[in-house]
């Protein structure tokens, strides 16, 4: 028999326990893209000279692939002195590139708050610091929130590419499965079923999160 | 970012690629990664023609066809949209060949990231022909046209202009997808670089040269795109106008 259930139910506890390594890449890499990205876009518009820089720095990491990026930070860094395990230097990698792409979004969520925000902010003499905290963020953030959870899935679906320098998340314990029985069609299919199975449940809910902001910004 | 500026990094990053080949220790580099890259080049071809194809025809199934295939056509994007692209590759390349079929690692290359490619693209080409307006539709069936004969000289050549940009961008995710096919024994340009890094240790000439070379590529593509939606929009506008 080609499907064999039996070795199916055998793995799947080995796999469960390397999703989570997968979900926790996921969370600590979207943490830092989501943070560092509104850095990016803060510092943007905080410091106007330094514009031009970060455009061409987003448009260098979103031009290259990550999967080489992944090896520069976890080759190239012990060079310098800087020793990554496998993990942090992955994480690191999906953390600032998918950080280029979040701060391109938070950008338009910034675009989107009308000028006379900003003039208001200048007539009520707040400093440059209040007006982002408790003026401009408060009303660009709630926007775009379904834009950045699209971003949290394909982060999450760039997870597979850590088991290339060896981290044990699914996708490197599938193929050690696999390599080890010369069965790759129970893992490999359980592993596609899994991102199949959260990509869709996301999906779902990033929809309902959509309906909801709608709602709550429609005056 | 300006069409210019992107030339630019273009021109910056082609010198600097050429001024760093001068250097004893990046020359030695230079021919393996290029070899590489026209494989790199190749797939991403190839699976971009793929991509076109797969997403006009499960726009089209989803849109129009009849209800068996909508529905294959649904599962299809699902599937390819949900799950991520190292998965499908390494599902095509380990899990086939235990049913029997067994396609070398470039067919491969190319099913895998074409059809990728192909579910993302059928969104975007159902999003184009939705687009276009509704009197377009209108006076397509006042004339008594047939719905091939609508699509093919009516919505799809409107449609066309909306898709360039959200295509160009997909083109590009493609191109840096090819990376992944490394992992499936292909020697490609980040194959390359891995191979000579284990054989070698010279890692920064190595990585720089490759991120140069992966930035020059997708520049290329971009600026392509960018000249492509330029040229395509001047007959839409002068359209607009009359």
């Amino acid at each position: 028999m080609i499907w064999d259930w039996a070795f199916a139910f055998e793995i799947l506890p080995v796999l469960a326990r390397a999703a989570i390594v997968s979900i926790e890449a996921t969370l600590i890499g979207f943490a830092l893209a989501a943070s560092l990205g509104l850095v990016l876009a803060v510092v943007r518009i905080a410091v106007p000279w330094t514009g031009w820089t970060i455009s061409v720095l987003v448009e260098l990491i979103r031009s290259t692939p990550l999967l080489i990026q992944i090896f520069f930070l976890y080759f190239v860094f012990p060079k310098f002195g800087v020793v990554l395990d496998a993990f942090t230097a992955g994480v690191l990698a999906i953390g600032i590139h998918y950080a280029a792409y979040c701060s391109e979004v938070y950008r338009a969520g910034f675009d989107n708050i009308p000028r006379g925000q900003w003039e208001a902010s200048i007539a009520l003499n707040l400093s440059a610091w209040t007006t982002f905290r408790d003026i401009i963020i408060p009303q660009a953030i709630p926007p775009i929130v379904p834009a950045l959870g699209n971003y949290l899935v394909a982060l999450f679906k760039e997870t597979p590419l850590l088991s290339a320098i060896a981290v044990l998340e699914l996708m490197q314990t599938a193929k050690i499965i696999g390599s080890e029985t010369f069965r790759y069609t129970e893992p490999m299919t359980l592993v596609g079923l899994f991102f199949l199975a959260m990509s869709l449940v996301s999906a779902a809910l990033i929809r309902s999160l959509e309906g909801l902001l709608n709602r709550r910004t429609m005056r | 970012m300006g069409i210019r500026t992107l030339v630019a990094m273009l021109v910056i990053a082609l010198v600097v690629i050429g001024a760093l080949a001068t250097q004893e220790s990046y020359r030695v580099f230079m021919p393996g990664l290029l070899q590489g890259a026209v494989l790199t080049i190749e797939i991403a071809v190839l699976g971009s023609l793929l991509a076109i194809v797969m997403g006009v025809l499960a726009a089209l199934a989803r849109m129009y066809g009849p209800a068996p295939l909508r529905w294959l056509a649904t599962v299809y994007v699902e599937i390819f949209r949900g799950t991520s692209a190292l998965v499908q590759l390494f599902w095509l390349f380990f899990v086939l060949p235990q049913f029997g079929v067994t396609i070398n690692a470039f067919v491969v290359a190319v099913l895998a990231l074409g059809l990728n490619v192909g579910a993302y693209g059928s969104e975007v080409v159902r999003g184009a022909i939705l687009s276009v307006a509704r009197g377009q539709w209108e006076a397509c069936t006042a004339l008594n046209m047939s719905r091939p004969q609508m699509l093919r000289r009516i919505i799809l050549p409107q449609a066309f202009v909306a898709m360039i940009p959200p295509w160009g961008n997909l083109f590009i995710e493609l191109l840096k997808s090819t990376a992944l096919v490394s992992l499936i024994t292909l020697s490609d340009l980040a194959f390359k670089a891995q191979q000579m890094n284990q054989n070698t240790f010279k890692t920064i000439p190595i990585f720089t040269l490759v991120l140069l070379m992966y930035l020059a590529m997708s520049l290329v593509l971009t600026i392509g795109m960018r000249l492509l939606e330029r040229r395509a929009s001047i007959g839409l506008a002068r359209g607009k106008a009359a």
